[in-house]
């Protein structure tokens, strides 16, 4: 299948793919975002941003416009002793590998911009970049505890890119191919003996571990000691104010979106409805297909972007050496564990 | 241009609109922010107090054993994934392909529990 954003010209193609990837970009996180403050809220018996609104529908849903609206009116402070160029350029570098993700990542049927052929490869490979970003803030800033901050930031997203990796890895043994497209339409039909399902329940482990592993490669809580406020104030993102910070942020929302959609894509059978069967999609019109699908992906993600938040508001923050050991010593030798599983499982069924 | 790279067009053209996008968030900001600097607001921020030393103090990088764990590993699971894309196309030869793979990973995996032994994941 084409991807739905394929015209005859192809200038006119190109250009339709990067304007809905950059729109698809600014538009989610927000979403995200939103739902993070009024989620957050109410758990913490709050009622969350009330105010700012978009016309006549209050409760907040401008919140992020009106912050972004802000920021950038914002008086653009580079520290005196920082490293002006790598402090300027750290969140760049943090914002645009998260886009590049977008351009492999299916949300329906036709609903992708590439189908690359090495998709999970460069979807993984795209988001490892993050590291970079991250210690370039730390050391441009010229601070300690910015330097601290970066120092354990890179170590912990180095420990939890290989149960990601090794995670997708056996997701690969089971669909056969690298491309997200293949991984989703490989979940359409039965595998696990006959039993129609998606690849979460042969491989519940690996779906766990992806899920842990890409909450500890935002940052997010409970793996948040690089940023952990009470002791080194804000890590890597200490000096920065007004848009290179909500640069960052957008970093991190955008992240959510990108690893949420690949442990869909993944593991909860992309765009389809129904464990095991195509239906409704064979019976539709393509455009309706496209609609129907993106709908679907939009769900799952958002359900695990929840997630997240609900275990922001539930875990307390891991211990420096807990949060290695936990990775080196229980999530590593459980992701290793999970392909030789699913090797012999591949082996016997075929 | 075969069709094969035409797909990595795209990905060039959106790196290329992502720097323009930040370009243009600066830009924006550059005509709409004030600009009243002084001493206090460019110096280092340590909770309100001066700053104690330079910057960039000397720290304990007690992390570089991870950082060679971690190049160990790494190149373990590229060495995997070529394996996993053809492991169910192989046929015959599938019991003989996943033998050789469960020897490779027994002996990487190993390296975890000599790790443990010498202390590496410990906090010092």
């Amino acid at each position: 299948m084409e991807s739905i954003f394929t015209f005859e010209s192809l200038a006119f193609t190109l250009v339709v793919k990067v304007l809905a990837v950059v729109a698809f970009f600014f538009v989610a996180p927000l979403v995200v975002g939103y739902m993070e403050h009024k989620v957050l809220g109410h758990m913490q018996a709050r009622l969350g941003p009330m105010e700012a609104g978009i016309g006549p529908i209050k409760h907040g849903v401008g919140q992020l416009v009106a912050d972004g609206a802000k920021f950038i009116q914002k008086e653009d402070i580079t520290p005196a002793a920082a490293d002006k160029w790598v402090f300027a350029l750290a969140p760049g570098v943090a914002l645009v590998p998260v886009m590049a993700v977008l351009v492999v990542v299916p949300f329906g049927p036709g609903v992708w911009v590439e189908n690359l052929d090495a998709g999970i490869f460069f979807a993984l490979a795209a988001t490892g970049v993050a590291v970079i970003g991250i210690l370039m803030a730390g050391w441009g800033s010229a601070n300690k505890y910015s330097l601290m901050g970066a120092l354990r930031g890179a170590a912990q997203l180095i420990a939890y890119e290989l149960p990601l990796f090794l995670a997708a890895a056996a997701v690969v043994i089971q669909a056969g191919t690298l491309s997200l497209v293949g991984i989703v339409e490989a979940q359409a039909e039965p595998w696990f003996f006959g039993i129609p399902m998606w690849f979460v329940v042969p491989q519940i482990f690996g779906f766990m571990l992806f899920f842990t592993a890409s909450l500890a490669e935002l940052s997010r809580p409970p793996f948040d000691m690089p940023i952990a406020d009470s002791e080194i104030i804000f890590g890597h993102m200490t000096e920065y104010t007004g848009l290179r910070y909500a640069l960052f942020m957008l970093a991190e929302y955008a992240g959510m979106v990108v690893l949420s959609a690949l442990t869909t894509v993944l593991f909860l059978g992309g765009w389809y409805l129904v464990p095991g069967t195509t239906w409704p999609y064979d019976q539709l019109p393509q455009w309706a297909a496209a609609l129907l699908g993106f709908g679907v992906t939009m769900g799952k993600i958002f359900a695990l972007t929840f997630v997240m938040v609900w275990f922001r508001a539930t875990f307390p923050r891991l211990r420096e050496d807990q949060l290695q050991r936990f990775s080196w010593l229980f999530l590593i030798p459980l992701a290793i564990l999970q392909i030789v599983i699913v090797g012999i499982l591949k082996v016997v069924a075929s | 241009m075969s069709e094969y790279y035409q797909a990595y067009q795209t990905v060039l053209a959106l790196l290329a609109a992502g720097i323009l996008v930040v370009a243009v968030a600066f830009t924006l900001n550059r005509l709409m922010r004030p600009d009243k600097k002084y001493g206090g607001k460019l110096s280092t921020y340590e909770c309100g107090i001066d700053p104690v030393g330079a910057g960039w103090s000397q720290t304990h990088i007690r992390y570089y054993m991870f950082a060679f764990m971690f190049v160990v590993f790494d190149v373990e699971t590229l060495f995997i994934f070529p394996w996993a894309v053809h492991l169910g196309a192989a046929g015959e030869y599938q019991g003989f392909m996943l033998g050789v793979m469960l020897v490779f990973l027994f002996f990487v995996t190993l390296t975890l529990p000599y790790e443990y032994k010498k202390g590496v994941l410990k906090w010092v």
